[in-house]
């Protein structure tokens, strides 16, 4: 007989890789803003960040306008802010001790190192010149931390549940980037096939660590469709939704099967009808249809996901637990 | 100048567990061959290391968290094996006594109605609790984990100072301690034959599947801890790790017909054995402190119904308190028909006429202990306190003489510890840890604390204690 997984344990590994995934698409979001994001006049705007991240009431709430300074500091230091690197890497760390029973010394260690260094950051820190190495190392520490993962910790059912906590984060960070950015660059849907400046498009892609991938498909021109349709659907791109979701489903039905769990049908069955009908539309379609809609609609259900993962697995009701942050 | 690790060194008069154990001389020799400063930085390096892995307890303050490390001394307290053999043989010989005082205590009192201990001490001992009167423990097993602290004197004979009972700390210490030694200093330890402490976690898993209440090939065993917020945290994680077992809180248990399940991601699955780390009042809110958020409603009911086993046993801190603990002696005859393998401090039972007669008269030389306090409160030092103060516990002793117990001043025996300006003797104290399921084993170690500040005899880690790696040789 398998042994048993404690419902806490499952939920907290889940979303120790949430938060892990959180950091590192937070990290790249703002290193490639720092270095790409220069308008015409050759100034960073940093409002599409907050806006990204829904929290424009929050940060202007503290801060007149969005200048290079508070943003950086809202989201790298600012414990206080939910949606920062510092409150994600700590309760990435959080999550991290309530599973040292479980989870690899090496994880561990390392969490807790990154953590340590990350709460020692000043705002000196975010200096112009030491920015680009200061995500580098937030970026590597998140990649040394999957590393060790893939390479230390037992497979069994705690694993999958990683594994579907890093595939949720993932498809849920690529939705948010597509639609803030697509309607920040375009926002008319008549638009779609007009000439637009390539190097916004450029600077979505990077984000997403999709430009080299991007430039090998497709040599010629950008266009918003094919940059979409590459972020959302591409399903040998690691960060697209389509992929995230087809993993999660498979994981989803192995887990099921090897473990005898009975629960999370509904999970699986959003999964399959998400993944069917990510297959099934191409990407201008999704783009006249609505794409801020349609975005919207694969939030709410990887919302519905979570939702039954914590019904059928983690023992209780999404909403018991308001620490971890959706 | 030279500058090797014990050049300066002099144990000022006090009995010294490195110069004047007799085993010793291989390790002071290669002591001696290591410089201070080599010694200091990898002593520095050790102590990046415990932080790094998180062998740390946690203070909260607000939204801030502090994680400190226990202070490591890099010099090791070394037993040889003659002192082992006494320790483990009197440790096995107190644990037995203790098992067969609970049993007693909450069966048929035998040891009350031949009037070796008073009955007043064990039915007014609010850590008596009425509620396990008649429970029979598999093997009569109360104390599966007892931790009792021994100190030696300056002549170097062992004593002990106090049976912890309860739910004792420290042992992850021991084996994280030796791990950190083979790391910093494997020259030191090379060829060394030193007794092992990797076993602890296989043998407390073995010991606490004998006491399981059913017959089953493989009884679900669990880890209690109050959670991460519980400065001993770390060592609830390492035993369960050590274990294989799962670390619980109390929201992950729940009980249903007299029973005791853990959620899990497949449901409800029965739980056998709970290694609980939290103390008797928080366990069962229904029976004990009705506010405790951490316990298991309903625990008891299925404890009492032999459902579930629980390591220890509830109400076993009737058998460490103070004043029984002055009977101790007494209670070895009693039930083992032995002496003492090793001796308790000498202590006068004040509710005694004579014990109280000499304590008055030599109040200067002793040390007063109220016998209910923990943690070192209403303690008067005769030597150290000034005349209003002893004439106030002449009062206190005479209004309520049964409350106190007095003892002589201990000169605690020193170790070399690497301080700030060198190497100098700090005293010490040990905690070898004993478990018991069918049979009583001692780990071969123990938790040796040492008091960092000059002349100071408080070797707990919230007043500037530290530890050290304690070498039981073979």
């Amino acid at each position: 007989m398998p042994e048993n997984l404690l419902s806490r344990y499952a939920e907290c590994i889940f979303w120790l890789a949430r938060y892990v995934e959180r950091t590192e698409n937070l990290a790249r979001i703002l290193d490639v803003n720092e270095t790409f994001s220069r308008d015409s006049a050759g100034g960073l705007d940093w409002l599409p960040i907050v806006r990204l991240h829904a929290d424009e009431e929050r940060f202007f709430a503290q801060h007149a306008v969005a200048s290079a300074s508070d943003v950086l500091e809202f989201y790298v230091l600012d414990g206080g802010n939910p949606t920062s690197i510092m409150t994600a890497v700590r309760n990435a760390r959080e999550n991290g001790r309530t599973l040292r029973p479980l989870i690899s010394t090496e994880m561990w260690m390392q969490l807790n190192m990154f953590y340590n260094q990350v709460n020692a950051l000043r705002p000196v820190d975010l200096s112009a010149g030491n920015l680009t190495s200061l995500f580098r190392w937030i970026k590597e520490a998140c990649q040394t931390h999957t590393g060790i993962t893939e390479g230390t910790f037992f497979r069994d059912q705690a694993w999958y549940f990683y594994q579907i906590g890093r595939c949720i984060e993932r498809a849920d960070a690529t939705t948010r980037l597509v639609d803030i950015k697509y309607h920040a660059l375009l926002p008319k849907p008549s638009d779609v096939g007009s000439p637009v400046d390539a190097s916004q498009w450029n600077v979505l892609l990077r984000s997403a660590a999709g430009y080299h991938a991007y430039r090998r498909l497709h040599a010629g021109q950008i266009t918003p469709a094919r940059v979409t349709g590459f972020l959302l659907l591409d399903p040998r791109f690691p960060r697209s939704v389509s992929l995230c979701l087809s993993e999660t489903n498979r994981l989803l039905t192995e887990l099921r099967s090897l473990y005898d769990l009975n629960g999370g049908d509904e999970a699986a069955r959003i999964c399959q009808s998400l993944s069917a009908a990510l297959r099934a539309t191409p990407a201008p379609h999704i783009i006249i249809q609505g794409l801020h809609e349609f975005l919207d609609q694969i939030q709410e259900e990887l919302i519905a996901v979570t939702r039954d993962l914590y019904a059928s697995f983690f023992g209780h009701s999404s909403e018991a637990r308001p620490e971890q942050e959706m | 100048m030279d500058n090797s690790v014990l050049a300066q060194y002099d144990p000022n008069g006090f009995y010294c567990e490195m110069v004047h154990s007799g085993a010793t001389g291989e390790i002071r020799n290669r002591l001696a061959a290591l410089s201070l400063d080599a010694i200091r930085q990898r002593a520095s390096r050790a102590q990046a290391e415990l932080y790094n892995l998180g062998i740390t307890f946690t203070i909260y303050s607000g939204a801030e968290s502090i994680d400190r490390i226990l202070p490591f001394d890099v010099i090791p307290r070394v037993l040889s094996p003659e002192d082992w053999r006494q320790i483990e043989r009197g440790v096995v010989q107190r644990v037995t006594a203790l098992n067969l005082l609970l049993d007693d205590l909450y069966h048929e009192q035998k040891i009350i109605k031949d009037e070796v201990l008073p009955a007043q001490l064990v039915l007014g001992n609010p850590n008596y609790h009425l509620a396990m009167q008649g429970v029979t423990l598999p093997h009569k097993t109360y104390i599966s984990v007892c931790g009792i602290d021994i100190v030696r004197d300056h002549k170097g004979r062992f004593l002990v100072l106090e049976d912890n009972a309860r739910t004792p700390s420290g042992v992850s210490y021991v084996i994280e301690n030796r791990h950190m030694m083979m790391r910093a200093f494997p020259d030191l330890l090379d060829g060394i034959p030193l007794r092992a402490v990797e076993n602890y976690g296989p043998k407390l898993a073995q010991a606490l599947r004998e006491i399981a209440p059913r017959p089953t090939d493989r009884p679900r065993i669990v880890l209690l801890s109050p959670g991460i917020y519980n400065a001993a945290y770390f060592e609830h994680v390492f035993l369960a790790r050590e274990m294989g077992v799962p670390l619980v809180e109390g929201s992950d248990l729940r009980v249903e017909n007299d029973r005791v399940y853990m959620r899990t991601t497949r449901g409800l699955s029965r739980v056998d054995v709970i290694y609980r780390r939290i103390s008797d009042e928080f366990l069962d809110p229904e029976v004990f402190r009705p506010d405790s958020v951490i316990g298991v409603p309903g625990l008891m009911r299925a404890y009492r119904a032999g459902n579930v086993a629980l390591a220890n046993a509830i109400g076993t801190g009737v058998a460490d308190d103070k004043a029984v603990y002055a009977y101790m002696p007494r209670i070895i005859r009693y039930y083992l028909a032995e002496d003492p393998v090793l001796s308790n401090v000498t202590t006068h039972i004040c509710g005694e006429p004579e014990g109280l007669c000499y304590t008055l008269d030599h109040l200067q030389e002793l040390v007063v202990k109220p016998v209910g306090e923990a943690g070192g409160y209403g303690i008067t030092i005769g030597p150290r306190a000034t005349g209003q103060e002893l004439k106030d516990c002449r009062a206190k002793l005479i209004a309520n003489p049964a409350n106190y117990i007095s003892q002589p001043c201990i000169s605690l025996s020193v170790s070399p510890t690497l301080v700030e300006t060198g190497v100098e003797p700090r005293h010490v104290d040990f905690r070898p840890f004993a478990i018991t399921g069918a049979s009583t084993w001692v780990l071969p170690g123990g938790l040796t604390r040492v008091a960092l500040r000059k002349g100071s005899l408080v070797v707990n880690s919230s007043q500037g204690g530290g530890s050290k790696d304690t070498w039981v040789l073979a």
